[in-house]
């Protein structure tokens, strides 16, 4: 094991976020406009418009170009993973980090340490994006998002049976599925389509944009179709019975009333507690999280077998808690501004 | 364990009593027979598995987690049996698949009832063991008592009577009877055995109920099909008296005895009486609010007695020693209730008197002296010549109440509503004017969910949404310019509530679109109304 003396000399959080000072300086998924970022994966609290130069995955570029106009920064740098790029007296490199499509982890190397920066990550499949690789370093900065050892995330493959049988037991209502419009949507979707469901999938407006721009980059989605209104306001009565993608925030809203009868769906890794999935008024539950469980987070750091934690943002009480009890050094960076609740 | 756990988990997400009444007559012709009786006594709050506390709950979690790791975790979830579940570590060794070696619920019940906490202990932590976690949740849910998943008596027993394709007045009838596992119950339900019998035991007879009559229905009504007598202000109570004792029960079949010792201490004649418990005494009734302290208690202090004293005016009679009156007219069945009254000659105990009138006309004047003195809520109409029926019969009792009392109020908060109305907001607080000049505010006097049409209900969701000023989590409060004329049945005072008001059942009565804010009610204009 190496180790982490040092690191915090050239690598620390800043008011603008996580910060890198070492011949060059850059920041890593800046929560304000900055001169220079490393952004890990395209999600709104992670990817911000208005950088000087963002560099990233071509994928998480496309993203955000497709969220913010092609003109979100002055210089779009793509970097596939597993490229070197020499930043100043740092070496970086991209690593998939199986969030969603283009998301990665940011390896450091500098003076013959290494950091490796996760921002978020899951470990488990997901069709729509590359699977984490786990790259052993000096100093791991890890997400924290579901660190509770209630978080325990089932199959993907329970929660999609989940799904269709409630889709045969109640033919005559619309299945309305509450899904964040940025990975969540295209990851339901394609396991969806893995589990042999070929009807048409229909789309809130606000999942159209991101939809389209996974199946132009090689995602297979199957059949999209906008859920727009029915005449005159009254509910599309062909609807009843099929499945519709929308954003969780439209779920409650008058968007909703163009659907016949709808059993409201929810995928998020937030309905593993079940009071808050029964207050938030969801019918149908699925337990569908792009962040690691409990478990994964644990497992990650065994592999990456860091001389140090540090954790960005979530609840970083309990897994620092849980690292002192292994004898594993951690702290936290207390970094504002990264939400977990669109989950 | 895993059925049970199954559809408590079923209930608890299913928004609508129709979906929570077919999972649970699914579950009952699923599910291992011997489970069904302890499931549904679960379910109805009738199983006391008295000594698994929380205490031993907590105790599990030490085992397998972190002292203040499961705080932090507690902390989140909110629910400790959730928690516990949550934490509990899944097996995954070919020997010790979840739920391949699963306690039934039977093991569970019988198990735990003579068990001391350390045994409990013991036990559950090899049944955590062996479920998943919907399974883990279901036992910590089922053991630590606190199921909430929104299921009465009365669901339960329109889901047997559905499973089992019996009716469901006949399972209502012997429902006081029978106790858990309920053998009993089964063993006729699926025809092994006869119906339990009542026969010399004081138990809950179900209530024969009213329809409401509106005023163009009592235009019609003459004496020659309607017997009429004042719908009281009190509560419905019902008298069981037999060789095994003698009990009062609520209107939901609650035995409510002890808190009114002196209506069954030496009441020697047996049989049911069906009344009303009115507060005051026969010659001076007393306002709803005075019976409400009673109410309120599950025992009552010789002193409450003698302030807030209280009697039973009975208007029909269900059972004469052994004779079941239900069949017989109601005009024999008030002959024999008067005689059965004067032989007990008990002072806290007389009839509902018959109303003499001759056509609609005095009908009519009949109710408009109900609102006189606030101690009477209407008119009861109950058809010449009817047996006595449990439930809500057509054509046969029917309430006629009252004309409401009206406020002109002012909307101040709304908040979504639920099921098909969860795009809408469509649960209102509204307010009174007090205070004057620069003093003059808003004081909230009660919410009201009802009253108004679709249409309305969207032009009030429109408002809600375009007047917000301020957001308290899922509350908006709006803009103070939206007049609503609403209708209550009554209004008293209370302590619980800052305006010192509290009001019977409000409703939208009218959407005064017309009317500026500051032309609404106050609050001194409402005291009046007490
Ligand atoms: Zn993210």
């Amino acid at each position: 094991m190496g180790s982490a003396d040092g690191i915090d000399q050239w690598i620390r959080p800043g008011p603008n976020g996580l910060e890198v000072n070492a011949g060059a300086r850059f920041h890593i998924d800046a929560l304000r406009a900055s001169e220079c970022v490393v952004v890990t994966h395209g999600h709104a609290d992670h990817a911000r418009p208005g950088h000087g130069r963002v560099i990233a995955t071509p994928e998480t570029l496309a993203i955000m170009a497709a969220r913010y106009g092609e003109n979100f920064t002055a210089e779009a740098t793509p970097l596939p993973y597993h490229q070197d790029m020499v930043l100043g007296d740092t070496t970086i490199r991209l690593v998939p980090a199986g969030h969603v499509l283009g998301s990665a982890q940011v390896v450091i190397d500098h003076n013959g340490q290494r950091v490796v920066v996760s921002g978020d990550y899951k470990r488990k499949a997901d069709p729509t994006c590359t699977a984490f690789e786990p790259v052993e370093c000096d100093v791991f900065i890890t997400e924290a998002t579901f660190a509770l050892p209630v978080f325990s995330h089932p199959d993907p493959e329970t929660e999609i049976a989940k799904l269709l049988s409630s889709l045969r037991l109640f033919p005559e209502r619309c299945h309305v599925i509450g899904a964040y419009s940025l990975g969540k949507a295209q990851r339901l979707i394609a396991l969806i389509r893995q589990a042999g469901y070929d009807q048409p999938i229909y789309l809130h407006g606000a999942q159209q944009k991101l939809c389209q721009l996974y199946q132009d980059l090689g995602i297979d989605l199957g059949e999209l179709k906008p859920a727009t209104a029915g005449e005159k306001g009254k509910p599309r009565e062909d609807l009843a019975g099929q499945i519709v993608i929308a954003p969780p925030s439209a779920l409650a809203d008058k968007w909703s009333r163009r659907l016949p009868d709808p059993l409201v769906v929810m995928a998020s890794g937030w309905m593993q507690i079940r009071q808050r999935a029964k207050q938030s008024g969801v019918e149908l539950p699925l337990i569908l999280s792009d962040h690691a469980d409990w478990a994964d987070l644990i497992r990650t750091i065994d592999d990456v077998a860091p001389a140090e934690v540090w954790v960005t943002h979530g609840r970083e009480e309990a897994l620092i808690r849980a690292l002192a009890l292994k004898g594993v050094k951690a702290r936290a960076l207390s970094l504002i501004g990264y939400e977990d609740d669109a989950e | 364990m895993i059925h049970f756990a199954t559809l408590l988990e079923r209930l608890l997400f299913a928004p609508r009593r129709n979906t929570k009444l077919a999972w649970i007559s699914t579950w009952l012709t699923e599910c291992p027979p011997a489970d069904r009786g302890w499931g549904v006594a679960a379910m109805a709050g009738d199983l006391d598995l008295g000594r698994v506390k929380h205490g031993v709950v907590r105790a599990l979690a030490r085992r397998v987690l972190d002292e203040e790791l499961f705080a932090q975790s507690y902390d989140f979830v909110g629910d400790l049996a959730e928690t516990t579940a949550l934490i509990w570590p899944q097996h995954h060794d070919d020997n010790l698949r979840p739920n391949s070696q699963a306690p039934s619920l039977e093991d569970v019940v019988l198990t735990l009832q003579g068990a001391s906490p350390d045994e409990a202990e013991d036990h559950l932590a090899g049944w955590l063991d062996r479920l998943d976690v919907t399974g883990r949740w279901g036992l910590l849910k089922l053991v630590t008592g606190g199921l909430r998943v929104g299921v009465s008596a009365r669901m339960l027993r329109l889901s047997l009577a559905e499973a089992f394709g019996k009716p469901v007045e006949d399972i209502e009838e012997i429902w006081p009877l029978i106790t858990p596992p309920y053998d009993d119950l089964f063993d006729w339900l699926e025809d092994r055995a006869m119906r339990p019998s009542a026969e010399d035991r004081a138990v809950f007879r179900p209530l024969m109920l009213a329809h409401p009559m509106d005023d163009a229905m009592a235009a019609t009504v003459s004496p020659g099909d309607f017997l009429v007598e004042w719908k009281w202000d009190g509560a419905r109570v019902q008298l069981a008296s037999a060789p095994d004792g003698v009990r009062l029960f609520s209107r939901s079949g609650d035995a409510i005895g002890p808190a009114f010792p002196e209506l069954v201490e030496g009441i020697e004649w047996q049989g049911v009486l069906d009344g009303e418990l009115l507060a005051g005494t026969p010659d001076a009734v007393e306002p709803f609010q005075h019976l409400q302290q009673r109410l309120n208690r599950k025992k009552a202090s010789k002193t409450l007695i003698r302030s807030r004293p209280v009697f039973f005016r009975a208007y029909d009679i269900l059972f004469d020693g052994k004779t079941d009156l239900r069949p017989l007219p109601i005009e024999a069945r008030r002959d024999r209730l008067a005689e059965v009254i004067r032989m007990l000659d008990h002072p806290l105990y007389d009839t509902s008197a018959e109303l003499r009138f001759s056509g609609p006309g005095e009908l009519d004047d009949l109710r408009a002296q109900c609102r006189e003195g606030g101690l009477i809520e209407g008119l009861m109409l109950k058809a010449r010549g009817s047996a006595y029926q449990q439930g809500r019969i057509k054509g046969v009792w029917y309430k006629w109440k009252r004309d409401p009392l009206t406020a002109d109020v002012v909307l101040m908060y709304a908040q979504r509503g639920h099921g098909k109305r969860s795009s809408f907001y469509s649960d209102y607080t509204f307010g009174v004017w007090t205070g004057d000049g620069p003093e003059k505010q808003l004081v909230p006097v009660g919410k009201a969910y009802s009253g108004f049409t679709d249409a309305e209900l969207k032009k009030l969701d429109q408002f809600v949404r375009t007047s917000t000023t301020n957001r308290f989590g899922p509350v908006r409060e709006v803009a103070p310019t939206m007049v609503v004329e609403v209708a209550f049945d009554s209004i008293a005072p209370s302590s619980r509530h800052k305006s010192g008001l509290a009001m019977r059942f409000p409703r939208f009565a009218s959407i005064r679109w017309d009317k500026p804010a500051e032309q609404a009610d106050t609050l001194e204009t409402l005291k009046a109304l007490t």
